[in-house]
């Protein structure tokens, strides 16, 4: 079974529900497809056993055959490529990598290399897997990542996937393939505003979903009301509590030194498990 | 003109908690929410739209089922594996690229045009304010970011605006760097968290390789001590200047709860005095830049 964590604000304790809910329950593997900020590995201090490059493909011109004869920079819809009277600029950070410019050159002048963006990271901790993606700082596609980390997935496990902030791409492609979305919100009009952004998203693609409430008893019942028009299930409420937040400042995961919540965590899980069936 | 791009790495330290208070604080200036998949800003501010453009992101491959045969070509060159087995276009995995067009023998698909968004341009109390929304799930978040800067500084230009204070998208990924590029000054809003620390040091790294004078702000410090002395000091070593320390006050959520401004709501909190002071010193370091 796969379940990934969203959450469409940013900051609302994704990372310690994935954290802990994976803590709680046993033949895991987690994965952090938060690549461009990755936190997962602060959390558990896996110790890591391999790292493997990510590439995307862009276009190389050969200037030798290439009569600059501006097909490639009109076919492309990213504007990625310039051609001048006698040379062509390749603008990699607009490249989507799709191999159109290559299909279309009527001078078969155009090759693609690779190009590293980023790195996957696969290691162990508490008894199971950790895998986590790493976008090179200054890189601006995380979406080659995330795939590239999401290859890792063994259906066999218990799979977490911890995903990043917002409601685009980066988000889409994370919870895309899953049974299940957590969509970890906080009781304050941040969190209700980009909580209904996320459901919409989650209804687009048609994933079932439910709640967990961090920091409760802070802010409003704005959110508690939404879910309950909107017969959304609140799974869970982890109260503000200055010890959870001191942990979580310090890269514990709180259950471990309040052990009542492993049980919450577990129950969490076997709900999902529940609604999945 | 000046820029300055409020950015985290991390989401949820506080980053439009402390540009809607600059907003408040300034005086002549263009605010602009660059957050544009989960945009908060405007819960603060209460723009009045008075202009809106639509924002046509990525385009979309469109199958004529009279012409298509199902021969396969175009699934076969989707790298976005957009094409279904029954040859609909899954407009979510659709980056609108146009390989599908040209590898049809038939010439059954063509490229269209899909609304992605919407840019506003608006007034606050503060002054004019540039910001936008983007469909749910959506791609080219960046290239709705580069659309809301232009609009803020078509604004600033028109009233004579001497700085364009920019609320960022967490992460350090493309709509991130369409946020930072450019600008005079990236003020990073971290937290004394592990999680914190770490994303401020990835989000340092993006300002130093995109060439952005880096000014820290610490929020919330006095969760955790000793993790804001480490910032402390590991911005002393790099050079790097905190322009502030603010502390956790649950005011801070009240005044969200109030839909106002922390400075607003208030002015007399030693959060609001806290927030002045960086704010006075985000000036002066700016001026220097």
């Amino acid at each position: 079974m796969i379940v990934a964590v969203a959450s469409g604000k940013g900051g609302t304790g994704k990372t310690t529900v994935a954290a802990n809910m994976a803590l709680a329950i046993n033949n895991v593997q987690l994965l952090d497809c938060d690549v461009e900020e990755p936190n997962v590995h602060l959390l558990l201090k896996p110790k890591m056993n391999e790292t493997k490059p990510v590439y995307v493909l862009t276009p190389q011109v050969n200037e030798e055959i290439c009569d600059h004869c501006g097909e490639c920079a009109r076919f492309c819809e990213y504007n990625a490529l310039f051609v001048g009277p006698d040379k062509v600029l390749v603008f990699r950070e607009l490249c989507h990598s799709c191999g159109g410019c290559i299909i279309i050159c009527p001078k078969h002048a155009i090759s693609e290399k690779k190009q590293q963006i980023g790195t996957v990271k696969i290691g162990t901790a508490a008894g199971m897997e950790v895998i986590y993606g790493e976008l090179k700082v200054g890189e601006a596609m995380s979406v080659p990542v995330i795939k590239a980390v999401k290859k890792q997935i063994d259906k066999q496990k218990n799979v977490i996937i911890d995903a990043p902030p917002g409601t685009s791409c980066p988000v889409i492609e994370t919870v895309k393939g899953s049974n299940f979305c957590v969509l970890v919100t906080e009781p304050t009009p941040f969190g209700l505003h980009d909580l209904k952004i996320t459901v919409q998203v989650l209804e687009d693609i048609g994933l079932p979903f439910g709640v967990v409430i961090n920091r409760a008893g802070i802010g409003d019942k704005k959110v508690y009301e939404y879910c309950e028009e909107n017969s959304i299930p609140v799974l869970l409420e982890i109260p503000y509590q200055r010890k959870i937040a001191e942990l979580y400042s310090k890269g514990v995961p709180f259950s471990l030194e309040m052990p009542e919540w492993k049980e919450k965590f577990e129950t969490l899980f076997d709900e999902i498990r529940e609604a999945c069936l | 003109m000046k820029q300055l791009t409020i950015l985290s790495g991390k989401g949820g330290t506080g980053k439009t908690t402390i540009t809607a208070a600059f907003a408040a604080l300034a005086k002549n200036a263009v605010v602009a929410d660059c957050d544009v998949d989960a945009p908060d800003l405007h819960m603060l501010l209460h723009p009045e739209v008075v202009e809106t453009q639509e924002f046509e992101g990525s385009k979309l491959a469109v199958i004529d089922e009279g012409k298509c045969t199902e021969c396969g070509l175009c699934r076969e060159n989707c790298r976005f594996d957009a094409i279904t087995e029954d040859f609909k276009i899954d407009y979510i995995g659709c980056e609108g690229c146009g390989v599908c067009t040209i590898v049809c023998p038939l010439q059954a698909v063509t490229l269209t045009k899909r609304i992605s968004g919407y840019a506003y341009v608006s007034k606050t109390e503060y002054g004019f304010m540039a910001h936008a929304l983007l469909s749910p799930g959506e791609a080219n978040s960046g290239k709705l970011v580069t659309l809301v800067r232009q609009n803020a500084r078509i604004l600033a230009e028109r009233e004579h605006s001497d700085l364009i204070i920019i609320d960022g998208p967490p992460g350090i990924g493309c709509p991130v760097i369409a946020s930072v590029t450019g600008v005079n000054a990236g003020l990073v809003v971290t937290e004394p968290t592990m999680s914190g620390i770490h994303d401020l040091e990835r989000a340092l790294q993006l300002l130093r390789h995109f060439d952005v004078a880096p000014f820290v702000c610490v929020n919330m410090h006095d969760v955790n001590e000793d993790n804001t002395d480490k910032i402390m000091s590991f911005c002393g070593e790099h050079g790097i200047k905190v322009v502030g320390k603010i502390s956790f006050n649950p005011v801070v959520t009240e005044a969200m709860v109030a839909g106002k401004t922390i400075i607003e709501h208030s002015p007399e909190n030693m959060v609001s005095r806290e927030i002045e002071s960086t704010w006075k010193r985000v000036l002066s370091a700016l001026n220097k830049e």
